[in-house]
């Protein structure tokens, strides 16, 4: 990796978008990879029985769960009750359910959905950006205060989160902004994980050179960061990203906290709310909307996850993993 | 486990400070052209000033808070240590930290093992469609966790999932995964399911990095399978190893998501004191005893980094 992004741009290269610019990095590294690991490794065998029945047994512990979803999300209410739970039985309900999922309680879900997308990309989008700006500040700049920086992001990092819950709750409530979409948002912009990958992944990845040469061309501080050091960072701003957008789409503790208004909760609560309607004295059990509803959750994260998940490995190994 | 990002971060600490005292002894000609001037701050400024909002400001309220109690005549009082005298007498903070614990001890090893198993096998060049078992082992840590506890929570049910039909098709009574003999066998497998994956990839990352040579060094000496795996593989990934401990112990002592979302369906079994994190939780917003729940978060944080603290010495003990 190091040995390409250390390159200066040519002015093709320069044309391209950051993110086209590391796939295309990333898949030339990885062919370049394969190929001598196909030539030099001795250890290519024959497939092992064993090995692939056991991995087998693995694989089904980590999908049926899954499977089982999609299978019980296209039953109606009376068919989830009286059927085998691990195949389709009874009319194919999985359309029906859905369109019910996104009309029930008048189109909450919905509301759910496009918080949850908002906290998403306002929430993971911010911690990007403010991983990138800090990490690359830390990586490339001598100034006053910088090991005190470090000092405190490292020993607020040692206390476990969940010392901080309930502190933050209140901090945020006096401010006024609990039960607001912000109380959401400005604890998501937080990536400590992400400041780190792009620390490490500044210091290898962006000659001191390079920005001393724009420096001596009139370049502004500033600019230089988005002209130049941010294509260099593509790779592993992806792999933040993904870190932050799965953490995000996923949170449940701190909107648990913060938000009391259903018409803020992320689907997260939402389908806990729908969930507890089931065991509650006097609720209407809906567990088939339950299940759509979770359905409906996973979907679009597995595919952004499985999207962005191919850039992980080579942001962890860029300098994480040593 | 609580969400990743807690977790991850805190994991986090401990390779930056790694990365520091490497720093101690600058790479030759770092910073020799970058002058020593206040533009960086530009660059962390925004970053600083959230992190003081979310983090250092409210640890510093937490500890504030711990030295006050509330009383119903004459508002808060300071009490000094009181809360944390209180705490440490708590027989259900004991009871919620014994249970973590066990826990840590138990689901943590088999998880990780399982993880490793398959990030070995994935490396073996003895496994056809390694990328296809990368991904969907890998695939459940991007469910979220409210609704990886629903699903198996439905499957334990009685009423309808897999225990139910197993019932059925034996015609037999299967002990329930909700009692409470079993409920932590139950949440653990939860656990187990969210997270193989994510530690598999860890181990897998890592043994990607391993150099070729040893292994060629390795063949030449006629080490066998296993051996290369015990001689050079586990050893050389032991960085990855630690990070991984070091994430699911912090995982382990902050537990709440799975107990608590399970609560509704097992009423019996998982109390509000379930583990420490629950327990504050449910003083705080449930019982409004916010003084107390800061001193219960602020020693089950202290517990928490001591052994974390701990497996770093092990581990790093040669």
């Amino acid at each position: 990796m190091s040995a390409t992004v250390t390159e200066k741009p040519t002015p093709a290269e320069r044309r391209r978008t950051p993110s086209r610019l590391a796939s295309g990095r990333m898949a030339n590294a990885g062919r370049a990879r394969n190929k001598t690991a196909k030539k030099v490794s001795p250890r290519h065998q024959r497939a092992s029985i064993t090995l692939t029945v056991l991995m087998t047994l693995m694989l089904l512990y980590c999908l049926v769960p899954l499977f089982w979803l999609l299978v019980n999300a296209s039953k109606t209410k009376e068919h989830l009750y009286n059927s085998f739970a691990f195949w389709f039985s009874g009319p194919f309900a999985l359309f029906d359910n859905i369109g019910q999922v996104l009309t029930h309680g008048d189109g909450i879900f919905v509301r759910w959905f496009l918080n949850t997308v908002m906290y998403v990309v306002v929430g993971a989008g911010g911690a990007t950006v403010l991983a990138a700006l800090a990490g690359y500040g830390l990586a490339k700049y001598k100034f006053p205060g910088r090991r005190a920086v470090f000092a405190i992001i490292l020993g607020a990092l040692a206390i476990p989160g969940s010392v901080l819950a309930v502190p933050q709750f209140l901090l945020f409530s006096g401010m006024g902004i609990t039960n607001t979409p912000w109380s959401v948002i400005i604890p998501s912009m937080v990536s400590a994980f992400g400041l780190y990958l792009v620390w490490a992944y500044a210091s290898q990845a962006i000659p001191d050179e390079l920005i001393e040469a724009a420096r001596i061309d009139g370049a502004g501080e500033i600019r230089i960061f988005f002209s130049i050091s941010l294509r260099q960072l593509a790779p592993a701003l992806i792999t933040v990203l993904m870190f932050a957008v799965v953490a995000t789409w996923n949170n449940y503790f701190l909107p648990l906290i913060m938000l009391s208004d259903p018409k803020w909760y992320p689907l997260t609560l939402g389908l806990n709310q729908w969930a507890a309607a089931d065991s509650s004295v006097g609720g209407v059990p809906i567990p088939h909307l339950v299940i759509a509803g979770s359905l409906l959750t996973v979907i679009p994260i597995s595919a952004a996850f499985l999207y962005l998940q191919r850039y992980w490995q080579s942001g962890l190994t860029a300098g994480s993993v040593k | 486990m609580t969400d990743a990002s807690i977790s991850s971060s805190s994991h986090t600490a401990d390779r930056i400070r790694a990365r520091i005292s490497k720093e101690a002894q600058p790479a030759k000609g770092e910073f020799r052209k970058n002058k020593r001037n206040w533009s960086g701050w530009w660059f962390v400024g925004p970053f600083m000033l959230v992190f003081t909002l979310v983090f250092i400001a409210p640890l510093l309220y937490a500890i504030y808070l711990s030295l006050f109690r509330e009383s119903l005549i004459g508002g808060n009082a300071f009490v000094g240590f009181g809360n944390y005298m209180l705490a440490l007498k708590d027989p259900k903070f004991w009871d919620a930290t014994l249970r973590v614990s066990i826990f840590l001890l138990i689901q943590v090893p088999i998880m990780l093992f399982l993880a490793m198993f398959a990030a070995l096998a994935l490396d073996s060049a003895r496994l056809r469609w390694v990328p296809f078992y990368r991904l969907s082992i890998f695939l459940p840590y991007a469910v979220p966790g409210v609704v990886a506890v629903m699903i198996w929570g439905y499957m334990y049910g009685s009423q309808f999932g897999m225990v139910a039909d197993l019932n059925n098709f034996l015609g037999i009574e299967l002990p329930s995964p909700l009692a409470s003999n079993l409920i932590m066998v139950s949440i653990g497998n939860i656990v187990t399911w969210e997270f193989v994956g994510y530690n598999m990839l860890i181990f897998f990352s890592a043994l990607k990095a391993v150099p070729q040579e040893l292994y060629e060094a390795a063949e030449i000496d006629g080490a066998g399978t296993f051996r290369t795996i015990w001689s050079i593989k586990l050893p050389q990934i032991r960085g990855a190893i630690l990070i991984a401990t070091l994430f699911s112990i912090i995982g382990s002592f902050q537990l709440f998501n799975e107990p608590s979302i399970m609560q509704s369906i097992a009423p019996n079994a998982i109390t509000s004191y379930f583990t420490p994190n629950m327990y504050a939780f449910n003083l705080s917003f449930a019982g409004s005893q916010f003084n107390y729940a800061a001193a219960i978060a602020i020693i089950s944080g202290v517990i928490t980094m001591v052994v974390a603290y701990a497996a770093q010495i092990v581990g790093n003990r040669k």
